[in-house]
């Protein structure tokens, strides 16, 4: 057995746990052992608001796209075979275009000459252009809109693990459509819940392109401090510290969520 | 008829080979695109030819982390760099370049002083202008940082770069600095004049592209970019235009690794690249000016044409010279930390 998977423990260690090692390292140590990276990641303003802003954005990202993920896996799920195989292409299809075409295509629907001001301008409903992006709320629509499949299919895996004779029995014990789902298969669904969360939530924390592009400068994302770090310092540690603290949030984060629910589900196992 | 052809070209091309294999060579690193095929017509095939060298070619986007790499792993590949001039000389101060010596760079040691520095020469500018889309403005157009400070005169949504490089230095101007009296550059009184006018600005661009795209889709009415970016906005047709008037003159500059594996050629081959004439051939291929303000005299720039560039003279002459010993000091490298609370804040 060990023989059969040492093979692949190699690779995630050449590949993972070394560079990650690596990095780690450089964050305590440059020229002798050096606590000054994480002084200024824990003491510095810029942090702080870099951190508190990034976990408020994926936050909202997060409960957006369970909102608008939910009815969609439903639908998916309660449809025959037909429909949802059509429903679950459609929100794989844009896995298939690169993140920066994605941007791009938000920039052109969302600018101030964008097709939806122009829309609302000819409509009369507006007379000056909405400001819908170059700030945080373009940033969160085109990050929900990159991170929506993956909260539909964990969403719909669980789903489909939900007998349909339960919501049959409930009918027929006399529960309302609106009854059953919210005392049978919503809570049937919840591990689906947890797991879609968790994936959009711990991806969009390293979120770099989006809002890079989208956020007018002002949306300034941990990725983006990394890479400002770099530049800045002139030094691996002082991007890695970075790194390593949102590395930890979101261990944290996995170890939090898995007292709820086994790992093996989140990543789609069983 | 083209196998004969390709039999001749393979011939040559074999003579080439054995002669370079005997011959001296470098390999010469810019940032790639356009700009380093420009290069290649201009500079690098004629030096090499000249010279009876062969020059290798890479390109890096940002050559300092490969710089830093190279030269501290003690066996550098690359011989000379064209990079920001803040990248040669900090690397001059941390040892990763070579000091030069001009004596054997005759073509350098010609040039204004300001223009060089221990551990490089010139090789192109650019500037950073004042840029506005002529539809907003068909007359009466913003014409210097004051203007675009001014919000009442000139209404408009605006765009200004995520950087401090030249952006501090707009802001000082705005505020009534002269432009060649901008160094050492008072640093809270930029950032004040920056509060300013930051609730007016719409985006902080990140990259060339981007700036380019927010002029053209016309979703800022004025900004500042690099000139190269608006002439190309405007050769596509869109209604845009910019004034040198307070530009901010950037440069990238020519310098060689510490330990390069090939330091004699390496210095001639820098003399040759900042040659009046080679220099004056770079902006027939593309947006920038000389390195080398000679090239101005050698009559291959059609008035026309010069009228056209940053490094002009007479167009120099309206802008401030970026001093990147400034930007490479603790004063400067202070004021780029600070940049990041600004933008946070």
């Amino acid at each position: 057995m060990l023989a059969l998977v040492s093979p692949a423990l190699l690779v995630i260690l050449a590949l993972i746990v070394l560079p990650v090692g690596w990095l780690a390292w450089q964050s305590i140590y440059h020229d002798g052992f050096t606590l000054e990276n994480y002084r200024r990641v824990f003491t510095e303003d810029i942090y702080w608001r870099s951190f508190a802003l990034t976990f408020e954005i994926s936050l909202a990202v997060t409960v957006i796209a369970l909102l608008l993920g939910y009815p969609v896996a439903y639908l998916a799920n309660a449809l025959p075979k037909g429909w949802s195989i059509l429903i679950l292409s459609l929100v794989v299809l844009p896995f298939w275009t690169s993140v920066l075409v994605r941007a791009y295509a938000w920039l052109a629907l969302l600018q101030r000459t964008g097709v939806i001001n122009q829309f609302l301008r000819y409509l009369d409903v507006i007379s000056e252009p909405l400001a819908l992006v170059h700030n945080t709320f373009g940033t969160v629509v085109a990050t929900v809109h990159i991170l929506l499949p993956f909260m539909v299919l964990p969403l719909y895996a669980s789903m489909q693990k939900i007998p349909g004779d339960l919501m049959q029995a409930g009918a027929s014990l006399g529960a309302s459509p609106s009854l059953t789902f919210f005392r049978v298969f919503l809570p049937l669904s919840l591990p689906g819940v947890l797991a879609g969360c968790t994936m959009v939530f711990v991806l969009c924390l390293g979120f770099y392109i989006t809002p890079e592009l989208l956020g007018g400068g002002r949306t300034v994302m941990v990725s983006m401090l990394v890479s400002r770090n770099v530049e800045l310092y002139n030094q691996f540690g002082a991007a890695s510290a970075v790194a390593v603290v949102l590395l930890a949030s979101v261990l944290a984060i996995f170890v939090a969520v898995s007292r709820f629910i086994s790992l093996d589900r989140v990543l789609g196992q069983k | 008829m083209t196998t004969k052809l390709g039999y001749a070209l393979l011939g040559a091309v074999a003579l080439s080979a054995t002669a370079a294999g005997a011959a001296e060579q470098i390999t010469f690193v810019s940032q790639g695109g356009a700009y380093q095929q420009a290069q290649t017509v201009a500079i690098l095939d004629p030096s090499a030819k000249k010279l009876g060298i062969t020059i290798n070619q890479d390109s890096i986007p940002d050559a300092w982390p490969a710089i830093k790499t190279q030269v501290g792993s003690g066996k550098p590949i690359w011989d000379v760099v064209d990079t920001p001039t803040g990248n040669c000389l900090r690397g001059g101060e941390q040892g990763l370049i070579e000091k030069l010596d001009f004596s054997k760079i005759p073509n350098g040691a010609a040039m204004p002083e300001v223009y060089r520095s221990p551990y490089s020469v010139s090789y192109e500018f650019y500037s950073s202008v004042l840029s506005y889309s002529q539809k907003t403005f068909p007359k009466d157009a913003p014409n210097s940082w004051a203007d675009f400070w001014d919000v009442k005169k000139f209404p408009g949504r605006r765009a200004l770069r995520n950087h401090p490089f030249a952006t501090l230095e707009a802001a000082l101007m705005a505020d009534g600095v002269a432009p060649d009296k901008l160094y050492p550059l008072d640093v809270d009184r930029a950032f004040r004049k920056l509060e300013e006018i930051k609730p007016h600005i719409t985006v902080w661009w990140t990259s060339g592209a981007q700036s380019a795209q927010l002029l053209n889709d016309g979703e800022v009415d004025m900004e500042m970019a690099w000139n190269g970016r608006v002439s190309a906005v405007a050769k596509e047709g869109a209604k845009v235009a910019f004034t040198y008037n307070q530009g901010i003159l950037q440069s990238t500059s020519l310098c060689i690794l510490k330990g390069a594996p090939n330091l004699d050629t390496a210095v001639k081959f820098l003399n040759e690249a900042v040659d009046p004439v080679h220099q004056a051939n770079l902006p027939l291929h593309i947006d920038y000016g000389p390195g080398n303000p000679k090239a101005f005299e050698t009559g291959v720039i059609k008035p026309e044409r010069a009228a056209q560039l940053p490094s002009e003279p007479a167009n120099a002459s309206k802008q401030a010279l970026m001093s990147y010993a400034w930007w490479s000091s603790p004063a400067g490298e202070a004021a780029e930390k600070r940049w990041a609370s600004f933008m946070q804040k």
